[in-house]
């Protein structure tokens, strides 16, 4: 079967001649045995690995009966064709992030091939083991280590294979450039000569991986590979993906979460050429083989609904959470919160304020659902391929083996393309029409089905002595979640903890669905944590950057912060120094950031301008210090968001922003002036890069503006309107 | 109502027999089969679905088939000249200029339109032109790179 999409074609053209699922008998879920593995992926070299932490969610996949046909011992693979080239199957998937692209440098280097000789083939349930999903900053941190040690096995292997056919000495043999040198005996073997014919399946047994070279590609900045398809309209999204006989739908949708539908007249619709109209229960959508017909034939149907009376809106909804936030968990604790109080000389009790925000990517939601007989292929926009299928395979009652999801490029994620709801749409469509069918959301339905960051609170009660130590920390958080919650100054009395998950909702919470948005939690807990620490800084008379100085002994901590006032330019002064300078910094999924910015602040309309932004961000062995500096650029470009403009505003169950006019994302018009260091740390381990660098951004920036006019802002995002109202609150 | 409807489509003359009060978005994703030209909002507010339309940048998303008819369409995928990317693909590519690529068509056809109109754009001309279009993945400060060095290239990288 020709494959209908071409988004990473060179690598799948050649992929998709397995074909997995003819392999196992319907209705088994029995892991294929690695001989029959061997026969279907073809010769060559395959190693397996194991990525740390997620067996053991594997197992409970596979004793729930959802097992795939690949062998469930290890959960991604590697293999040197008899052709020589390198290819890594993982289910990870690729959305912006740029692990594309690294991925293959660790492999590249550590088996001596040419970094265009390897393919990554991402997301798809057939070709790849189980992956519980690509969130949490994870892949590099946790995959890229396995991935490591898998390419080191596979160049022990490589050399014993030589050794054995050039008679050689395994010690006196070296890598080079995809081949194998005997250099006292002047021979070479080529890893495609030596995969040839080939059938050794070998799984990790944990050789080191090689001594890195001074030109070692592991640290060397490398364009995306994908950037090619990307800037040709090639690179092929779920949206963009054709099989014959395709119809697109348009689903009819209640005004307000919670609503009922009482009553629709498609008479209108159905009388559209070539409409079909699908109505079961509560879902009627409209199916025709163009989505622009289908949508004039949806606003043909006149619809009644039940709408639920309004209980919450977006200005009463602090207080709603917090009468209904449920028993704390402590996250951490130390000393004696008593003895902390008595030792402070300057005693401050806060409350910071977050609202809900919409992860907005440009791609809406998409889907492509096609049942052939008793099996369904399907085209996702999706950061859990595997959930997916597991959860089409229960809606249409098949065996997990006879679903296959497939994930092209995906049009950014942020944590918001993991529920696969229009999936799910695209399924129950196909199979009530007999046809395949897509589903592409609207603006409008990505914005009503978004899982939002939840709206959150944060209290904060805390003190300094004389000398400007902080005696104590007592901590709060309601519903954002204990990421980024536990402070890491130098305090001897604290305690943190966390009321309500950062995602989910349980019943009579949150008034629609929320969920985990870039560096879930740790927006809202830096910008609670950060903003009173410039607060104490204040009541201690110091300036802002030596009051954390002061409290910090975390050397990472103390290193990142004096590399960003060393690049900022910071000199000393009391805030508010008029400067409009601010300073911020955290830790994200082991790597530690530090931001400084500086913004102007027109007092007249409450409009902030951020001028410059500095981030410095240590993030252990960086694989591409270019790819990693584009991620700290996208999260202060996105951040800028959420600290000045971004707040879905809603009136009970009813979302009061439809499209971008009224939700502002950033624009080029924002752009500060952005400098960013990725600071050396070679020999640590690697660690999270994407999302770390988006959690200053609210307490920068509402401590730049601080600085600037001595008012506080202690709700984000900081609209103008909220700007004014602080500069015109007295200070107490 | 459906009537034939005649335009230029990145060179090459096309006819088709269409509702002519249908967007030009969609008939080059669906009738054409050109998927590079994106639907990020469908008013005209983000700027993915941008393409040249008789040397202007257009939001082919709120563009009506009938103000195309006679016109000169080029859409993302007749930018490259006989397989060699144009300049500002090829700035795109070097400055590492996008993440999920989802924007990128219409970022590029964008840019393409403001090096029509003014081959040589300050830094404030090239973030005016663009403010329309949305970047959610942050590759701002790397577009705007893009776009300077593309214009600083002979014939402001138009050709």
């Amino acid at each position: 079967m020709k494959p209908e999409y071409a988004g990473q074609a060179s690598v799948y053209e050649d992929h998709l001649k397995l074909d997995f699922s003819e392999v196992t008998p319907a209705g088994s879920s029995l892991a294929l045995d690695r001989r029959r593995f061997l026969q279907l992926l073809g010769g060559g070299i395959i190693v397996s690995f194991t990525v740390p932490g997620s067996l053991e969610a594997q197992e409970g996949e596979r004793r729930r009966g959802f097992g795939q046909q690949l062998p469930q011992d290890f959960n991604a693979f590697l293999r040197i064709g008899e052709d020589g080239r390198v290819s890594a199957f993982t289910g990870k998937v690729e959305y912006g992030q740029g692990i594309i692209t690294s991925m293959p440098q660790i492999l590249a280097e550590e088996l001596d091939v040419a970094l265009d000789s390897v393919d990554m083939v991402m997301g798809d349930t057939d070709l790849c083991p189980w992956d519980m999903g690509t969130f949490g900053t994870m892949s590099t941190r946790i995959f890229g280590p396995a991935l490591r040690a898998a390419a080191a096995e596979a160049r022990v292997v490589l050399i014993e294979l030589a050794a054995e056919q050039l008679q050689a000495p395994k010690e006196r043999l070296k890598t080079r450039a995809g081949a194998v040198y005997d250099e006292a005996g002047q021979k070479r073997l080529s890893y495609a000569e030596l995969a040839k014919g080939q059938k050794i399946l070998r799984h990790v047994k944990g050789v080191a991986p090689k001594a890195q070279p001074e030109d070692t590609l592991i640290g060397k900045s490398v364009l995306r590979k994908d950037a090619a398809a990307k800037v040709t309209g090639q690179a092929k999204y779920s949206g963009d993906i054709k099989v014959p006989g395709l119809l697109h739908a348009r689903i009819l949708r209640p005004p307000v979460h919670g609503a009922k539908l009482i009553h629709a007249d498609t008479s209108g619709a159905r009388a559209i050429e070539g409409v079909q109209i699908i109505e079961e229960g509560d879902l009627i959508a409209v199916l025709h083989p163009l989505p622009d017909v289908a949508e004039r034939a949806l606003a043909k149907i006149q619809a009644q609904f039940d709408r639920p009376a309004p209980s919450v809106d977006d200005k009463t909804i602090f207080d709603h959470l917090l009468k209904v936030a449920p028993q704390g968990q402590t996250v951490a604790q130390g000393g004696n919160l008593d003895e902390g109080r008595k030792a402070a000389r300057h005693l401050l009790d806060e409350t910071y304020l977050n609202s809900y925000v919409s992860h907005a990517p440009i791609e809406t939601h998409s889907a492509l659902a096609r049942i052939d007989g008793n099996k369904l292929t399907l085209w996702a926009s999706t950061q859990t391929p595997f959930a997916l299928k597991e959860a089409a395979a229960s809606l249409l009652g098949f065996p997990a083996q006879n679903v296959r999801v497939i994930t092209p490029f995906i049009g950014g994620a942020f944590g918001g393309k993991s529920n696969n709801q229009q999936a799910m749409e695209a399924v129950k469509l196909a199979k009530l029409a007999g046809k395949p069918v897509q589903v592409v959301w609207t603006r409008a339905e990505e914005f009503f089905y978004d899982t939002f960051r939840p709206a959150a609170i944060v209290k904060i009660q805390a003190g300094t002595n004389e000398e400007g130590l902080i005696t104590f920390w007592d901590y709060g958080v309601y519903w954002a979640g204990e990421r980024g919650a536990p402070q890491f100054y130098n305090i001897p009395n604290h305690r943190t903890v966390s009321y309500g998950s950062g995602w989910g909702s349980t019943p009579g919470s949150h008034p629609f669905a929320t969920g985990p948005w870039r560096a879930p939690g740790n927006n809202t807990n830096t910008y609670a944590r950060e903003s009173q620490i410039d607060m104490l800084a204040e009541k201690a008379g110091m300036d802002p950057v030596e009051f954390r100085l002061k409290n910090l002994t975390d050397v990472r901590m103390l290193r990142v912060l004096r590399a960003a006032a060393e690049k900022f330019g910071w000199s000393p002064a009391k805030a508010p120094s008029k400067r409009g300078f601010g300073v911020a910094c955290g830790t994200d999924a082991g790597a530690y950031v530090a931001h400084m910015a500086e913004v102007a602040v027109d007092k007249n309309t409450g409009n902030i301008v951020v001028k410059r932004v500095v981030c410095v961000q240590e993030m252990g062995l960086c694989v591409n210090p270019e790819g990693a500096r584009l991620q700290l650029e996208g999260g202060i470009t996105m951040g800028l968001g959420y600290a000045l403009s971004e707040e879905v505003r809603f009136n009970g169950g009813e979302i009061l922003h439809s499209n971008f006019d009224t939700y502002a994302i950033p624009h080029f018009s924002w752009l500060p002036q952005i400098e960013t260091v990725i600071l050396d740390a070679k020999d640590s381990p690697f660690q999270g890069g994407g999302e770390p660098p988006i959690i200053c951004m609210g307490a920068v920036i509402a401590n730049a503006v601080f600085d600037a006019t001595g008012a506080r802002l202690l709700q984000l995002p900081m609209t103008p309107e909220r700007v004014k109202e602080a500069l015109f609150k007295p200070r107490s | 109502m459906t009537e034939t409807l005649r335009f230029t489509l990145n060179g090459k003359p096309v006819s088709i027999e269409l509702d002519s009060s249908r967007m030009l978005l969609w008939v080059l994703r669906y009738d054409l089969g050109l998927t590079g030209t994106k639907y990020g909002c469908g008013e005209g507010l983000c700027g993915a679905c941008t393409v040249i339309v008789d040397g202007k940048a257009e939001r082919s998303c709120v563009l009506e088939m009938k103000a195309v008819a006679g016109k000169t369409v080029t859409t993302i995928e007749g930018l490259a000249k006989n397989g060699e990317l144009h300049p500002l693909q090829k700035a795109f590519v070097e400055h590492d200029s996008l993440q999920c690529g989802y924007c990128t068509p219409g970022m590029i056809m964008n840019a393409y339109g403001l090096l029509l109109e003014n081959p040589h754009p300050s830094r404030s001309e090239i973030i005016g032109h663009m403010d329309g279009n949305l970047c959610r993945c942050g590759a701002h400060q790397r577009i705007v790179q893009a776009i300077e060095s593309a214009a600083k290239q002979a014939e402001g990288g138009t050709r």
